[in-house]
């Protein structure tokens, strides 16, 4: 699978879908495949406040634990509870049923930082 | 990538070649899973699996003083055993803490076969040959010598059955013999570590990936899928089967553990009987139980069990149950905490979760 173009993307394999100022969150196949069987999800409510580069919930498989970490700052403005009820998307649409978040950030700029999904498939293949 | 320090099973390369994701198990290089944790779990549930679990450790004990020192070491009384028949059994120190738990096959009057944890092997081995000082009696560790496949399901009977003429049928649970599978002089017991009917199969590590391919391969009909040890731990904490480390260890006692009807107080002396006798004469300070969630969350190993604010355990196996579609726990507990529908909380990244105290197994498959 390839990871979309038009999605940015961080180290901790988070993508995000930047839209002015919103910005949907959710982990990319890598992460996702990694983990294996993903059996639950616990994410902020609306309205909490969530800090770039720490983390902001939790994704479980069946043998591990993660942290989810936020690859901006902002509000959180709408949280998918369908991805609460249903982990299992997590593994099957990474990038489409099992978006997390979307945060409304402060900072346009931070945006930046992000990885393109070129760099993150560079940074993936260093890994490997 | 291949760690060189990883002792390997004589499977290794079917395992690589199934596409397996290998993980470092005690020292083993072990498949955590093939397929999906999920999906194999539901295989053994519904159709057949098959392991490796060639890492486990094989010992004799031979001589005339053979059954003196399986039942010295053990809580079990192997006395009892008819030949050809198994018995499950912790094995304690002095103190009552478990040094593990094993399978005695009783091979002759003057021959035992222990099968024990892989990670134990080299302590229990010295344990045997320790406690086996002044008496007439050989142990020898075979583990090297021994390969083991575990076939598990409802469909185990008749994909073995493809493969041998001996009459399956007969044989009985936790009974053995020792016949061809597939032209391999084989030793099958009807046992398992999943809660589900089925067989293990112990034979020389040469014929291993032969039986291995064959199994699948005429299984593959009725469903038959690789399983990895992912899923043989959910299986066996469903059907809340004890996993050494977790539920037993040397801290804790087969009567904590909720082992009692495997400790025979009895039979005459055997190593942690004063223990174990003034233990359960002076009543149990903390208990194994299961637990469902109330509220959201996974329990997981070693996260705070707690009550009124208070910390009043640990959970010991916690998971998402497959067969059940709930988030479950075993735990142990103060005693007055383990009455069935207790609300517990689950302390989870420093937070209360409410549970409730159910009923064990979680699962137990129908008659």
């Amino acid at each position: 699978m390839t990871n979309p173009r038009d999605l940015k993307y961080t180290k901790e394999h988070e993508w995000a879908r930047i839209e002015g100022n919103r910005v949907t969150v959710g982990i990319t196949h890598y992460a996702q495949e990694a983990l294996g069987d993903v059996v639950f999800v616990e994410l902020p409510g609306v309205g909490d406040k969530i800090i770039e580069g720490e983390a902001f919930g939790t994704v479980e498989s069946v043998k591990s634990v993660s942290d989810l970490y936020a690859p901006v700052s902002g509000e959180v403005v709408e949280v998918n509870d369908n991805v609460l009820d249903s982990p299992e998307t997590v593994n099957t649409d990474p990038y489409g049923a099992a978006w997390m978040i979307v945060v409304e950030i402060a900072d346009p700029t931070e945006v930046d930082k992000l990885l393109s999904a070129e760099q993150y498939e560079e940074f993936l293949a260093e890994q490997d | 990538m291949t760690n060189a320090a990883l002792k390997k099973t004589p499977l290794n390369a079917q395992h690589r070649k199934l596409g397996a994701k290998m993980v470092d198990f005690g020292g083993w290089d072990m498949p955590v899973q093939y397929s999906g944790i999920l999906e194999e779990h539901r295989a053994v549930r519904a159709k057949a699996g098959l392991f490796d679990v060639s890492h486990m450790g094989e010992v004799y004990v031979m001589g005339p003083d053979a059954l003196r020192l399986v039942n010295k070491v053990i809580t079990n009384d192997a006395g009892k055993l008819q030949l050809k028949q198994i018995l499950y059994t912790p094995m304690c120190y002095e103190h009552g803490g478990v040094v593990d738990d094993l399978l005695v096959y009783k091979m002759a009057d003057d021959h035992y076969f222990l099968v024990v944890n892989a990670s134990n092997t080299d302590k229990d081995y010295e344990w045997l040959v320790k406690n086996a000082q002044g008496l007439d009696v050989t142990v020898e560790n075979i583990s090297a010598k021994t390969a083991q496949l575990a076939l598990q399901g409802p469909k185990a009977e008749s994909i073995l059955g493809k493969l041998t003429d001996y009459d399956l049928a007969s044989l009985q649970y936790y009974w053995f013999d020792s016949f061809r599978v597939d032209g391999v002089e084989c030793l099958v017991s009807r046992t398992g570590y999943t809660g589900e009917d089925g067989f293990e199969i112990y034979l020389p590590p040469e014929f291993a990936g032969l039986l291995w391919d064959k199994i699948l391969a005429v299984g593959q009909d009725e469903g038959i899928l690789p399983i990895g040890l992912g899923a043989r731990d959910t299986l066996r904490f469903e059907a809340r089967l004890p996993l050494y480390g977790q539920e037993l260890s040397s801290e804790i006692t087969p009567l904590e553990a909720g082992l009692g009807i495997f400790v025979k107080l009895d039979k005459a002396d055997f190593n942690g009987k004063e223990a174990l006798v003034k233990q359960k004469q002076e009543g149990l300070t903390r208990r194994l139980v299961g637990f469902e969630m109330i509220e959201r969350g996974i329990p997981r190993s070693h996260y705070p069990l707690a009550a009124d604010g208070r910390e009043i355990g640990w959970v010991s196996t916690g998971s998402y149950a497959p067969s059940l579609d709930k988030n479950i726990g075993l735990g142990f507990v103060s005693p007055r905490f383990a009455a069935l529908d207790t609300e517990i909380e689950v302390v989870i990244r420093g937070k209360g979760v409410k549970a409730k105290v159910i009923k064990t197994p979680f699962y137990k498959r129908e008659a």
